[in-house]
């Protein structure tokens, strides 16, 4: 087990592993449970996990990076999504994306130097009537600016 | 006592709903006022959002767009009587909500109870025609169910409009101990916010399309496939579920029938090409979303290999309406071999985006200007997308052609999930063309080389014909690019990557710096 977990994370993984042992297609969803709680899905875990669903290691490698929504390293405490499909961008989401990378410091697929926030790309969160969209955890925000996001990440980073 | 429902659909949540409503119980709170709030799904009038209405003797009247800022004037406004003078006189006051223009002129018949009902209330559910489509599939063959929905002509609303009752003819008839019934709710297209409005606003409805799906093929378990980019989806999905369980709407023994359907959601991880129903399987079985060869058909080996329906959540959802008033009564609506409404979605640059529910027939021009208002900028709108990423780009001489599958096929264009996104005449359309190739190589699931390889090399032409390094070469290059992923990839992904290529090279040759007649050679 990766010692960069802690015994709670380890007891964890281990209880989502036992859960989804048994599910038809359980490796998506032991994947989503580990990664909601953990934050993301540790490559040190990938041997148990394959024993336990009776893959190899490289079928469990195989699917967490074949999916976007899936990582292997911490990320920040805030993930920002935006969004860069068609519609958002017939709202000007290029300047939106130019000015936040500005902005936080970071490109996409980054966190910045504080540890806040992890910037993401994302194609449509179907907020196509109110662009251009972004995500910030788990709510969506529509019509925004870089100024109006920028002081959505102050308030919900600095309270 | 004042009921009052403010929306807790994401879109309206997105432009500060919940703040809104959580003004709204404070105010009242502290004047002391009766007020039950109802969160509502949206009736899709975005421009609008947070739309907050009030009950009346006469009706729900319209607040909108309400800030918490406004809440105060509001009170004020409705303190003794939504109807009165002063009501009216407040500068957000939008009328009675059934008769507001947008909504009056809709043919919803999927979306009837979407904005107006309380989503996870199966009680609202039941009150405003709930399981009546259920109850009266209960009463009859699976041979019967699957007659209805194929004499309703209700196709897929995914790229191909598949008959839908074909495809469950096609399960009912594959013997097997074990069925499925599947939702692709993972369908990414940009400008598609239908199904998610589904499932956030009137997610009973996509439950008992299933459950009727299950018994009409002898399927016992469903899935619902759905995006992870959908967090609310997934929250009001399973508490709908919850309930449908405990009140015997799922489960075994379904009503005391001896039907047995369980349903379950299972979340997507942000690929793309798991819309596509074989790509949907392979993940659903926990492996990578890789496209399978067909045949065989996921109705004869689908999920675990077993027969398998897989619709969109539209398609399900429609599924209710059509056991409750008759496949006749659906088939009336639209056009030739378009039959019944569709959900069209506005997006983009335009004024008034929105959920229009309308009979396949209505034309382009009519949505984008009597409905959509125009352009949002003001500018002139010079492009369109139909149908998401892979759909064609139509400039304004086929603003003219009528929402109807066959009518689009006829211009090289698709209707997909009848999402529309509207560009101003500042859009670049060479750099919408690269982008349709980027995002395909981005989301290509690499088994096949056209998509694969192609999508890359794609973006590299195309980067070429931007700088007009050796033009009639590259862009010939990029036709004959074009054909062979038309002609050579496994799926729609990198089969109709060229829609969106080829409209844009060749409706606005200029972006591409070509004369028409160039483009044309």
């Amino acid at each position: 087990m990766d010692n960069t977990l802690s015994h709670e994370q380890h007891a964890q993984i281990q209880a989502h592993i036992q859960a989804h042992q048994h599910v038809p297609g359980g490796l998506m969803p032991l994947l989503h449970a580990i990664q909601d709680d953990i934050g993301y899905v540790p490559e040190a875990v990938y041997p148990e996990i394959a024993k336990a669903l009776a893959l190899s290691v490289a079928e469990v490698h195989g699917v967490v990076s074949f999916y976007h929504h899936f990582r292997t390293h911490p990320i920040g405490k805030h993930v920002l999504q935006v969004c860069r499909a068609e519609s958002c961008q017939a709202m000007g989401s290029e300047k939106l994306e130019a000015a936040l990378k500005a902005t936080l410091g970071v490109d996409y697929h980054q966190t910045t130097t504080d540890g806040n926030v992890t910037l993401l790309p994302v194609y449509c969160l179907g907020n196509c009537g109110c662009s251009p969209a972004v995500m910030l955890d788990d709510e969506v925000y529509g019509r925004m600016s870089a100024e109006k996001v920028t002081d959505l990440i102050a308030e919900v980073c600095h309270g | 006592m004042v009921k009052v429902y403010v929306p807790i659909d994401s879109t309206a949540l997105s432009l500060g709903a919940e703040r809104t409503a959580k003004k709204m119980m404070q105010e009242a709170q502290a004047r002391g006022v009766d007020v039950t709030l109802i969160r509502n799904g949206s009736r899709g009038l975005f421009w609008l959002e947070p739309l907050v209405e009030v009950e009346t003797a006469q009706g729900r009247i319209a607040f909108g767009p309400v800030q918490p800022k406004d809440v105060a004037g509001l009170f004020d406004a409705i303190f003794t009587d939504a109807l009165s003078d002063t009501a009216k006189a407040h500068p957000l006051y939008l009328g009675l909500t059934d008769e507001l223009a947008w909504l009056k002129q809709q043919q919803r018949l999927t979306f009837a109870r979407v904005g107006i009902i309380d989503p996870i209330s199966l009680e609202d559910y039941l009150a405003h025609d709930g399981y009546k489509g259920l109850n009266n599939a209960l009463g009859l063959s699976g041979a019967d169910i699957v007659k209805a929905v194929t004499d309703s002509g209700l196709r897929g609303r995914g790229g191909a409009a598949f008959p839908t009752g074909i495809k469950w003819n096609t399960v009912l008839n594959a013997p097997s101990e074990q069925k499925y019934v599947v939702c692709n709710a993972d369908e990414g297209d940009s400008g598609t916010y239908s199904d998610r409005m589904v499932m956030e606003d009137d997610p009973f409805m996509l439950i008992e399309g299933m459950t009727i799906a299950g018994i009409a093929v002898g399927a016992s378990q469903g899935y619902i496939y759905l995006r992870s980019e959908y967090p609310h989806a997934l929250k009001t999905l399973n508490e709908a579920i919850r309930k449908a369980n405990v009140a015997g709407y799922l489960g075994d023994d379904i009503l005391g029938s001896g039907h047995t359907f369980h349903l379950e959601v299972r979340r997507a991880a942000g690929a793309y090409v798991c819309g596509e129903e074989t790509s949907l399987l392979e993940s659903l079985e926990g492996k990578r979303g890789l496209v399978r060869f067909k045949p065989p058909l996921p109705a004869i080996e689908g999920l675990f290999g077993k027969p398998t329906i897989v619709n969109n959540v539209i398609s399900l959802a429609t599924i209710p309406i059509i056991l409750d008033k008759g496949a006749q009564y659906y088939a009336d609506y639209g056009m030739g071999r378009s039959r019944g409404t569709l959900p069209i979605q506005l997006a983009g640059n335009l004024k008034q985006t929105g959920l229009v529910e309308l009979a396949f027939g209505a034309t382009l021009r009519e949505l984008l200007y009597d409905y959509g208002g125009g352009s949002a900028s003001g500018r002139p709108i010079r492009a369109v997308q139909v149908g998401g990423p892979l759909g064609a780009y139509l400039p304004e001489s086929q603003f003219d052609t009528p929402l109807d599958y066959e009518e689009f096929t006829k211009i090289w264009a698709v209707l997909g999930h009848g999402g529309i996104v509207a560009f101003d005449d500042n859009v670049d359309m060479a750099k919408m063309a690269r982008y349709a190739f980027e995002f395909c190589a981005v989301e290509s699931c690499g088994k096949c080389t056209p998509c694969r390889i192609g999508s890359t090399r794609g973006v590299e032409v195309m980067d070429k014909i931007v700088l007009g390094k050796n033009h009639p070469n590259n862009v010939q290059l990029l036709r004959d690019l074009s054909d062979t992923m038309l002609n050579g990839s496994l799926c729609a992904l990198g089969g109709m990557t060229p829609y969106p290529v080829l409209s844009a090279l060749n409706h606005f040759p200029e972006d591409f710096g070509l004369s028409n007649k160039e483009a044309a050679a």
